[in-house]
């Protein structure tokens, strides 16, 4: 990865050298990410620092460390996050579960597995709007196809507080699987089968051979999977948002942009990002150091 | 034994394909149930229970795409003799089209949030395709120090909730006026999909071996040409599949497009939801509109197929 041609060659020396090509190849993109990424991201520490409210024309005052103060002692911002908590636990929980479980359905030779594989992945393609919008629809308590197929009567998916956490993440299982499944299937196709001869020779049980063959192969991207959707999970605003205005669904994300948005309290909002992300960037560095791992095997 | 095992093999077999049938089909039911409900008339949509069998008709397309209000009174026969015939679906609603002083049809919004989209997502696709391709380039060919860290810092932009960016950047386009403005949103966008761009095409350029521009070099090319005519054709499809990914995401993103874009530069996401809120739910017209949404995705993601899995793991697997 690290060799270059020789820039002492001939060829190399007519035109632009190496080095500048490389700074005029890579220079702008970070220059662009610079400026629209983290410039603002600077802006908005500086904001994170006063009680300035975009609303109104009263310039911002400096509060020292008050906003994050008065946000760590804000039960309502406590109850967000343990609701993006348990949110992350049951949707990533599901996922794991349906899709390592579809994986090794389709391990095997299946007659138009590419046909059911493409067919599996459209749901993760579509925008989260659009999902849950019509899943309010299969949801609704009077006519949806949901409560008619499972003979649940009018039972309140989205309207009841204590149910309606439950039904989106049903809903972002449904969406997401197919993502654990791609990975898992290529942890388990790339897994070599004269492992499971030997351990068939040596008369080694199903759990054995799942449990010290499968598994411990799987893993690597299992785990990326993982930790991908838990990241997603943590930042989800669109689908819950549009499914739900609840306080028992009221994200973490769908919090700040009330606060941002609606409420324009725009120096305690830009707390609170701060605080989302730190914790956004720690998930990523894990992240990343899975993901190098995975291409360097 | 052998042949035990391989009858009980069958039937295990046997099973997990019916398991993956069945499967599939219940994970169809909610995409088949948007698309049967841009078919069915108005009154069949919520019914109990469910209308499963019905005789399809276009009538939610013609109301997705114009503006109509309930008739009083019949319409005159003439009038309804010399309608067109989408136009006559409407009276048969007891509604009429609005229509402009020279006697057009007024277009409802859709058509313009639908081009809205379009023109967001294409040129955002365009502007972090092509200074990825170049910045995946540089760093798969050349020495650069710190590389990891720039490459993380690079991932790292499009890791950020897209709420934490639109707080400043709502404040920033304020002050130079690019709120509900397309270019405000294809910059949002670009940077949004940069990250992703130049980690997928590091992995399709890092798979072109480098001896093809070495011999391009000795043959008297410059380091330039040797991109141009080399490395951008040898990567033709990577880059094809890294646009296709950018344009769904694009495409798809509503958080953004909700906090920046009220009207002028709304794009379909946004405004797909708030046809909700007016007066009663016509979920035949929204399904409607939702159908010609999916319709690009649904396209790309039989395309991309093969290369999906490189997608979504930003490229660090290959298969």
């Amino acid at each position: 990865m690290f060799s270059t041609l020789d820039s002492r060659s001939p060829a190399a020396r007519r035109g632009l050298s190496d080095l500048s090509i490389r700074n005029l190849f890579i220079i702008p993109t970070i220059a662009f990410l610079i400026v629209f990424n983290i410039f603002p991201l600077i802006y908005s520490l500086g904001y994170s620092f006063t009680d300035f409210r975009a609303s109104s024309n009263v310039p911002a005052a400096f509060v020292g460390l008050q906003n994050y103060r008065d946000l760590l002692a804000d039960d309502h911002v406590w109850n967000n996050f343990s609701v993006t908590a348990l949110y992350v636990l049951l949707s990533v929980g599901g996922q794991v579960l349906l899709g390592f479980g579809v994986a090794l359905l389709l391990n095997r030779r299946i007659p138009f597995k590419g046909l059911f594989t493409t067919l599996l992945l459209v749901p993760m393609m579509m925008s989260p709007v659009v999902v849950g919008l019509f899943w309010q629809l299969l949801y609704s308590p009077s006519w949806g196809i949901i409560n008619y197929a499972l003979g649940l009567g009018d039972f309140a998916w989205l309207s009841d507080p204590d149910v309606a956490l439950y039904a989106i993440a049903i809903t972002d299982i449904w969406m997401w699987s197919p993502f654990v499944m791609l990975l898992c299937l290529a942890g388990l196709s790339a897994i070599p089968q004269h492992l499971y001869e030997a351990a068939a020779i040596d008369r080694a049980g199903r759990w054995f051979t799942f449990t010290r063959i499968t598994l411990p192969l799987v893993a690597p991207l299992l785990l990326i999977a993982v930790i991908f959707r838990t990241m997603e999970a943590f930042k989800t605003f669109d689908l819950a948002f549009i499914m739900s205005s609840q306080e028992t669904t009221e994200l973490i994300a769908i919090r700040l942009y009330r606060l941002a948005f609606q409420e324009w309290q725009t120096g305690p909002s830009c707390a609170l990002a701060y605080m989302v992300l730190i914790m956004v960037l720690a998930i990523t560095n894990i992240y990343v150091k899975y993901l190098n791992r995975a291409r360097d095997r | 034994m052998a042949a035990v095992q391989s009858i009980r093999q069958k039937v295990v077999n046997r099973a997990a394909v019916a398991v993956v049938v069945l499967l599939t089909l219940v994970y169809l039911v909610p995409i088949y149930w948007i698309t049967s409900t841009a078919f069915k008339p108005r009154s069949l949509a919520t019914t109990v229970p469910p209308t499963v069998l019905f005789e399809p008709e276009v009538t939610a397309f013609i109301k997705l795409f114009t503006k109509r209000v309930q008739m009083i009174g019949k319409v005159n026969p003439e009038v309804y003799d010399k309608a067109p015939w989408w136009e006559k679906r409407i009276y048969d609603l007891g509604e009429r089209i609005i229509k402009d002083s020279s006697g057009n049809s007024e277009p409802s919004a859709y058509p313009s949030r639908f081009l809205n989209s379009l023109i967001v997502a294409v040129s955002s696709t365009i502007l972090a395709v092509a200074m990825g391709t170049l910045t995946a380039y540089g760093f798969s060919r050349f020495r650069m120090p710190g590389e990891q860290d720039w490459l993380f810092f690079i991932l790292s932009t499009r890791m950020l909730p897209p709420v934490v960016v639109a707080i400043p950047m709502f404040l920033m386009y304020r002050a130079v006026g690019l709120v509900d403005t397309h270019v405000g949103l294809i910059i949002l966008y670009t940077a949004f999909n940069l990250s992703f761009s130049v980690w997928l095409m590091k992995g399709f350029i890092d798979e072109i071996p480098k001896e093809y521009e070495e011999a391009a070099l000795v043959d008297g090319y410059t380091r330039m040409e040797a991109f141009f005519r080399i490395v951008l054709p040898q990567s033709a499809t990577g880059i094809a599949a890294t646009a296709v990914f950018c344009f769904i995401t694009a495409w798809n993103e509503y958080a953004f497009a909700l906090m920046m874009t009220n009207r002028r530069a709304q794009t379909a996401p946004p405004y797909i939801p708030s046809q909700l809120g007016s007066g009663i739910t016509d979920w035949t017209a929204i399904a409607a509109g939702t159908l010609l949404f999916l319709l690009p995705v649904a396209i790309f993601t039989f395309l991309l197929r093969r290369h999906l899995l490189r997608g979504v793991t930003f490229g660090a697997i290959r298969k």
